[in-house]
């Protein structure tokens, strides 16, 4: 992580004076943007360099569900399972992505391309039911549109 | 038409957000008025008198909580936008920050003015993209133009703004768990007292206020309190975002004069529920507000369009509230037995941990409904799910641990013939089904 130090001084400038604890969550999202996830190596660094116990990003990392310390595929694929997804079609669309991709929830496809998971609310109650890739959301999903996206992917 | 606009009342093209757009419709005058023409108590007098409620979900005066605050007092005040939108069902502030960034911007640094603020957040929820990519350039915007820094509009006044981006935690959504996220640690809630505009953030005088409830402020001040006070009702003043979804056919956010005719603004505005059916259920303001079924709504009957209305004193008689506005509407056909357990695997996935009755209770009540669902329900079942929900209320450090048992025991008090008939039949009266299909 020692490469971002630059980045996280620079956040330095809009912030309260002396509040180091405030550049925790910034700059572990930074690092997961950058490596794919947190190595035990960033978390000895970012401990030193923001004079924070180790302990205190350990509890960080196991509370907030966006955060991993592990890799995982190069497209991310959360499917909303909340009340308005599912009332207009999330179970569907879990089952046919299963069924497509060749894994459960939660797995990994062999290959590393993809990575299922299901997700709680992600605000887009009026365009349900959303499918998120990495950072983007897909909203107004149906079996077609769900398909045709799994092969744009493929094609990256 | 749904009454009278503060917010949306421009038209939405592919570059409204902008500030340019933004500066054409008078954008930033009325921080010019307040940095020009009144001290800060006078700000906070005139949101006092404008008679704002919160539009997070508890609808506490805003200005009542801002004069806690001595901007005067020497000491660091922090300001936060609370951009966690995270209860289900709403998705309102979202309109704001896609759509009128700068409305949110103008009005926090008037609020920051009025409460001697120097540092202030946007504290957004970690998943949020579009949002964040329009806040995150309008905040640049603005600080090019010279909206936030030093001498502001040549003024002695300075202020800093960061937009603080959370990572996965419904729980943030909840004031002092958002501080303590801030922070940099877990997303705990903390016990008041200290109120958190007595101690918050780092331990000082702090003001959390939702999205919605600040960005009214550039309107009041722009407008004055009086001309304010003329939207709405008596007891509830201006508007609010409803952000409605679910079984009904324009699902989206509007912009709604609170008094609003209710069967109207479902019926007309909103289209109606899908393929004819009737209204079963609706969740007025996010999923941990309490479930009205149709007949408590009186949403079905033409005559009673003119005694119901949309304001918050009508849906607390109603045994309910309308919350953070994120109301889901439920069409005859759906299983309420289902959609308890998507908001019992919801809420059980969401509890921080800290409190006993809502780690424990929500995992008991999940694996409760799931062993209903599944065929394998005890008589004893639904007494079992009362008594584990009641046991949250007043037990808990922060409110959405009473809420979801409050949630809870309206699904049960209000569809309990659902829940003995799954539990007898050993299976759901209507298949599990919780999607509104055409009649076959």
């Amino acid at each position: 992580m020692r490469h971002l130090i630059p980045e996280f001084e620079a956040l330095k400038a809009r912030l309260p004076p002396g509040e180091n604890g405030v550049l925790v969550l910034p700059c572990l999202r930074r690092i997961q943007e950058d490596r794919g996830y947190i190595a035990d190596s960033d978390i000895a660094e970012l401990a030193e360099y923001l004079g924070v116990p180790s302990i205190q990003l350990e509890e960080v990392l196991s509370f907030y569900t966006m955060l991993r310390r592990k890799p995982i595929g190069r497209f991310h694929l959360q499917v909303c399972h909340n009340v308005t997804c599912s009332m207009r079609g999330a179970e569907r669309l879990v089952g046919q992505l299963e069924q497509r991709l060749g894994i459960k929830t939660g797995q990994t496809t062999t290959d590393g391309t993809f990575t299922l998971n299901r997700v709680e609310c992600l605000g887009s109650c009026g365009t349900a039911p959303v499918v998120m890739v990495n950072e983007r959301y897909h909203e107004l999903q149906d079996s077609g549109s769900l398909d045709a996206l799994l092969e744009e992917l493929k094609q990256q | 038409m749904t009454g009278r606009k503060v917010l949306m009342n421009f038209e939405v093209t592919p570059t409204s957000h902008t500030l340019e757009a933004y500066l054409a419709r008078g954008g930033y005058q009325a921080l010019a008025k307040a940095l020009g023409t009144m001290k800060p108590g006078e700000v906070t007098q005139e949101i006092v008198n404008s008679g704002l409620q919160g539009r997070g979900g508890a609808a506490f005066p805003a200005g009542r909580k801002w004069q806690v605050i001595d901007p005067h007092d020497g000491q660091p005040h922090y300001l936060i936008a609370n951009a966690d939108e995270g209860e289900p069902g709403t998705f309102k502030d979202r309109w704001v920050l896609e759509h009128s960034p700068h409305t949110l911007l103008e009005s926090m640094l008037i609020a920051s003015y009025a409460l001697g603020v120097r540092n202030s957040f946007i504290y957004i929820r970690g998943e949020f993209d579009l949002p964040w990519r329009r806040i995150h350039a309008a905040v640049e915007e603005a600080y090019a133009a010279g909206y936030f820094g030093k001498h502001i509009l040549g003024s002695g006044f300075a202020c800093d703004v960061y937009v603080f981006r959370g990572a996965g935690a419904y729980v943030c959504g909840e004031a002092s768990s958002l501080l303590s996220s801030i922070e940099g640690s877990r997303g705990y809630p903390r016990n008041r007292p200290p109120r958190l505009t007595v101690k918050g953030l780092f331990q000082r005088p702090t003001v959390v206020n939702n999205v919605e409830t600040l960005s009214n402020l550039s309107w009041i001040i722009g407008h004055g309190a009086a001309a304010f006070r003329e939207i709405g009702t008596a007891k509830s003043p201006g508007t609010r975002l409803i952000s409605i979804s679910g079984h009904i056919n324009r699902p989206g956010v509007y912009e709604v004069e609170l008094g609003y005719p209710w069967a109207k603004f479902l019926h007309d505005d909103c289209g109606g529920i899908p393929h004819g059916r009737e209204l079963k259920a609706l969740i007025p303001g996010g999923i941990s507000s309490q479930v009205l079924t149709g007949a408590d709504a009186k949403v079905l009957t033409p005559h009673d369009v003119e005694t119901l209305s949309l304001d918050h004193d009508v849906l607390r008689q109603a045994g309910s509230s309308l919350g953070s506005g994120g109301m889901i509407a439920i069409a005859e056909g759906t299983c309420m037995v289902s959609l308890l357990r998507v908001m019992l695997r919801f809420y059980h996935h969401e509890s921080c941990g800290q409190c006993t009755p809502c780690r424990e209770g929500m995992g008991w009540l999940h694996r409760i409904i799931d062993r209903i669902l599944a065929g394998a329900g005890r008589p004893e079942d639904v007494d079992l799910l009362y008594r584990i929900s009641k046991a949250n209320d007043g037990t808990t450090i922060c409110g959405l641990g009473d809420a979801a048992g409050y949630a809870t025991a309206a699904m049960l008090d209000r569809f309990r013939d659902e829940f003995d008939y799954c539990i007898e039949h050993k299976r759901s009266k209507y298949d599990g089904n919780l999607e509104c299909l055409p009649f076959s």
